[in-house]
């Protein structure tokens, strides 16, 4: 292996090595993430006390804008996309990613679009200020001029999970080593193909909805304005349309990287892995008929609700088999807890009960007093933050030391894992409190009875921001340095990635590896 | 159980060191953890239902966390166990489908018949129209002259902490949604501007608001009391400052109460007739621009750069008469957020606000304008 990457900084700029661009993927997530983090601590500050004390109204709804579309975009997805540039390849024993040039342009064109998105905070009018949902028309006919280039960098961020999504599906379907046929494939491989199938199908979808949002600010369309013959609503379905299988791209690989490390922990063989891998094909096609399970209060037709609320209640029968799986992967098998196990432990546990509070949520009746409040907040942060930021961690611990060829410190990644678990916890249970006992999300002051929780809620929170510290200060240790891993890790591992040597030379399986 | 939860919270609450600003807000009001039972038939369904998944989540968590955290106490290495190697079984895989399938039939059948029961919106005794605007609600009594709008009544120094919060801080009004008690109410929703959503926990009512369109609910009120809400739809900027307040009454007392607002909104037409003095129309202009203009162009009359313009030395407000008539009656041609206020506000509040815009901040036009200019303005286009 002569061939190594170029010195200096063009070796970044010019690469279309997996492993280069994959580590620039969660380099950049990891800053979106600390900058979405920051947002949310403006949002939790003000939300310390009733009353207007930090930030006005304003500046508020900019906040909780911006937060949620840098931690979806920003954050999570390229985690996820850096996740699969890494390991895919060395998983099915390919020499990299099928189209290494379009891998190299479609993380340099993430830069751009959130430097435009977080450029809009410093435009006459501010930043996008109606949510990360943009619902029309307070994103159209009301919405601040910063909002176009808001759409512009959407579609950046579209074209970037396109382009992604087509490399991954060309990498998975044809660069397979001999011998690894479709179902003795990872689950992080299967999970990541479904993925990046329901990308190419909604991505476009979103591109869509923002450009008839473009339509109606700029040329006089009237998609979603009622007075020119459109319809407010359609802007909700079809973007719904799009999100709710946003939401299972930001699970799905979540999924597979669970079930990679709950069996090395557990010294136990993944429990089900066909029904696994059909559990995760019936949940993406679920994720196309629940879309309006968001919408139960925009007062359709009562056969509409039922279908929808009947489809999302089907969603927790093959989630369900997935937890029952990892659990049964667990029950007799000889353990350790390790910081990737305690993070994918803290994963099944926390997932299941955003799930329950899920399953609450689809019950059409019992969500119109959930709807819009911080129930709500409390379940998809309950989901989202356990769910795939826990995830995306524990499989970076996991992985680290073949990135890197160095053991991270084991102790200081307990901290980290205590302090975030705390810290999630006490910041996101309240907040089902507050929202049962009635209090909408997206305002930026309350009534007084829910003093107390927001109180408690913004401690965690606090606590939840200084754990990220101490976990960014133990990649960057591990990354300078430390004990040597072995090649194997952890105690014998399954799959293709242990058997090379650690650190991952740059160049993994020049010549197919022999599969069992 | 519940109960119990509520009386550790309130232990905890006493254990820690009380904060005086909101000191006033005691026992169960403050660490409400659930849903409330409400005042309405269908309130309390929908508290049941929710009561009843809660249980069924809670058992099968139980179950599933219990061999979890059995497996994890039993099953570890440093206690030298050794793992088994069984990682597959067809007939453990079709029990744990079934078994949740059928769970989730159990909890379809009574939520669809709770549904059923929410969109039943005939045969109403009384039906009101519920508007939304950014950022107040507009009721209107069908079949009546009755119509008014309603809006946050917390003063501003008590938002920006310059004074104590009172007992319902955020959650009072101006003027009250006032309905009899016992008789069915449909409530017929559409917005003016963006969307809203009306929700009033107690009585399970959330709908969205939506321009364009007109959505419906009812709802049968128990017991005489006052109910409290808030906009659940965000709005833009003062989405968290658009309460609902309902006063259900007796049937009775409903009767004289409409019966007086009839006759208030006959007199109002009265009053259009006559001329103010200039201080009468400055001084009611004040309030109405405190009400309705202030949110935005601030009180002080200086907007908000880049966002709200100010209305000290607009061209608009000092400028020609006409444009100013124009500019609140029908709004800005070019901008949305400056709403029509000539459908909103009585030809009175409109000369008196004004009025007002003209001679205050500095201003100093020095012209009144009456009711009956407006009127003439109106009908003119």
């Amino acid at each position: 292996m002569a061939h190594g990457p170029k010195p200096g900084f063009s070796r970044w700029l010019y690469t279309t090595n997996h492993k280069d661009i994959g580590s620039m993927y969660l380099w950049f997530s990891f800053t979106m993430f600390l900058l979405g983090g920051c947002m949310a601590l403006v949002i939790r500050a003000e939300l310390f006390e009733p009353g207007l004390q930090i930030v006005q109204p304003e500046f508020f709804n900019q906040m909780t804008t911006m937060h949620g579309l840098i931690m979806v975009f920003g954050a999570v997805m390229p985690a996820f996309v850096g996740l699969a540039n890494w390991m895919i390849p060395m998983m099915i024993g390919a020499p990299d990613m099928a189209l290494p040039r379009m891998n190299n342009w479609s993380f340099w064109i993430l830069p751009f679009a959130f430097a435009m998105l977080a450029s809009t905070l410093f435009m006459d009018g501010g930043a996008p200020n109606f949510g990360w949902t943009f619902y029309a028309p307070l994103s159209t006919e009301y919405a601040p001029p910063s909002t176009t280039f808001f759409i512009f960098s959407i579609h950046i961020m579209g074209a970037s999970s396109i382009m992604g999504a087509i490399n991954i599906i060309a990498t998975i379907l044809n660069m397979r080593a001999p011998g690894m046929t479709l179902m003795k494939m990872p689950l992080f491989v299967w999970t990541w193909l479904i993925t990046a199938y329901l990308l190419i199908a909604v991505m476009p979808v979103l591109a869509g909805v923002v450009t008839m949002m473009l339509m109606d600010i700029h040329f006089g369309t009237s998609f979603f304005s009622a007075a020119g013959g459109g319809d407010p609503v359609l802007f909700q379905h079809v973007f719904w349309f799009f999100g709710h299988p946003e939401v299972y791209i930001m699970i799905l690989p979540a999924f597979g990287i669970i079930s990679a490390i709950i069996p090395t922990f557990a010294r136990k063989p993944l429990f089900g892995y066909s029904s696994m891998v059909y559990a995760t094909a019936s949940i993406a096609f679920l994720s196309f008929i629940v879309w309006a399970h968001h919408m139960f209060t925009v007062g359709m037709p009562v056969a509409g609700e039922l279908f929808f609320m009947y489809a999302t209640m089907l969603i927790a029968v093959p989630t369900g088999v997935k937890v029952f799986n990892w659990v049964t992967t667990m029950f007799r098998g000889s353990m350790t807890f390790e910081t990737p196990m305690l993070f994918a432990i803290a994963f099944v546990i926390l997932f299941t009960i955003g799930g329950f509070s899920g399953l609450m949520l689809a019950i059409a009746p019992a969500d119109f007093q959930y709807h819009d409040t911080y129930f709500v907040v409390a379940h998809f942060h309950y989901v989202l933050v356990p769910g795939a930021i826990f995830s995306i961690t524990a499989g970076v611990y996991y992985w680290l030391p073949k990135w890197t060829g160095n053991m991270y410190n084991e102790t200081m990644g307990k901290v980290h894992f205590w302090l975030a678990f705390i810290g999630l916890n006490v910041t996101f249970f309240p907040m089902h409190f507050v929202g049962l006992a009635g209090m909408p999300r997206r305002i930026p002051d309350y009534s007084l009875q829910f003093a107390d929780f927001n109180q408690i809620a913004s401690m965690g929170a606090f606590l939840f921001g200084a754990a990220q510290i101490v976990f960014l200060f133990n990649v960057i240790r591990t990354v300078m340095g430390g004990k040597k891993a072995t090649d194997e890790v952890w105690d014998n591992p399954e799959g293709l990635e242990w058997t090379v040597p650690s650190p991952a030379p740059y160049h993994t399986f020049s010549t197919p590896p022999a599969v069992r | 159980m519940l109960k119990g939860f509520d009386r550790l919270f309130a232990l905890l609450a006493t254990s820690l060191p009380a904060y005086s600003a909101f000191a006033e807000v005691e026992g169960a009001e403050r660490w409400g953890v659930n849903m409330t039972q409400g005042v309405t038939e269908v309130s309390r369904t929908t508290y049941d239902l929710h009561m009843l998944i809660f249980w069924i989540c809670v058992a099968i968590g139980v179950v599933v966390f219990g061999v979890m955290f059995y497996s994890m106490w039993r099953h570890r290495k440093s206690k030298g166990y050794r793992a088994a190697q069984f990682h597959e079984s067809t007939a453990v895989e079709l029990v744990w489908t079934i078994i949740p399938t059928l769970i989730l039939v159990l909890m379809a059948i009574p939520a669809t018949k709770t549904l059923y029961d929410i969109y039943d919106t005939g045969e109403a005794d009384l039906d009101i129209m519920v508007t939304g605007y950014q950022w107040k609600w507009k009721y209107d009594y069908l079949g009546s002259d009755v119509s008014f709008f309603s809006n946050l009544s917390t003063p501003r120094s008590q938002v920006d902490n310059q004074l104590p919060k009172g007992e319902n801080y955020l959650l009072e009004v101006d003027e009250p949604l006032v309905v009899p008690v016992g008789k069915k109410i449909r409530f017929l929703f559409t917005a003016n501007d963006v969307i809203h959503s009306w929700w009033v926990p107690d009585l399970a009512v959330k709908k969205d608001a939506i321009p364009g369109f007109i959505n419906d609910s009812w709802t049968r009120i128990d017991k005489p009391g006052i109910y409290r809400g808030q906009c659940a739809e965000l709005c833009g900027k003062d989405h968290g400052f658009m309460p609902i307040v309902v006063k259900a009454v007796p049937q009775q007392e409903y009767d004289t109460w409409l019966a007086e607002r009839a006759a208030q909104a006959a007199k109002m037409r009265e009053l259009t007739e006559k001329t103010f003095d200039f201080d009468e129309l400055f001084a009611m202009g004040e309030k109405v621009y405190n009400r309705n203009c202030a949110a935005c162009h601030q009180p002080n009359g200086q907007g908000v750069p880049g966002t709200f313009p100010a209305i000290a030395g607009s061209q608009v407000a000092t400028g020609p008469l006409e444009k100013h008539m124009s500019m609140v009656v029908n709004g800005s041609p070019r901008n949305p957020a400056m709403q029509a206020f000539g459908p909103q506000l009585s030809e009175v509040d409109i000369a008196a606000v004004i009025t007002y815009q003209r001679n205050a901040f500095g201003n100093d036009m020095g012209d009144t304008v009456q009711p009956v200019d407006i009127l003439n303005f109106k009908n003119k286009q």
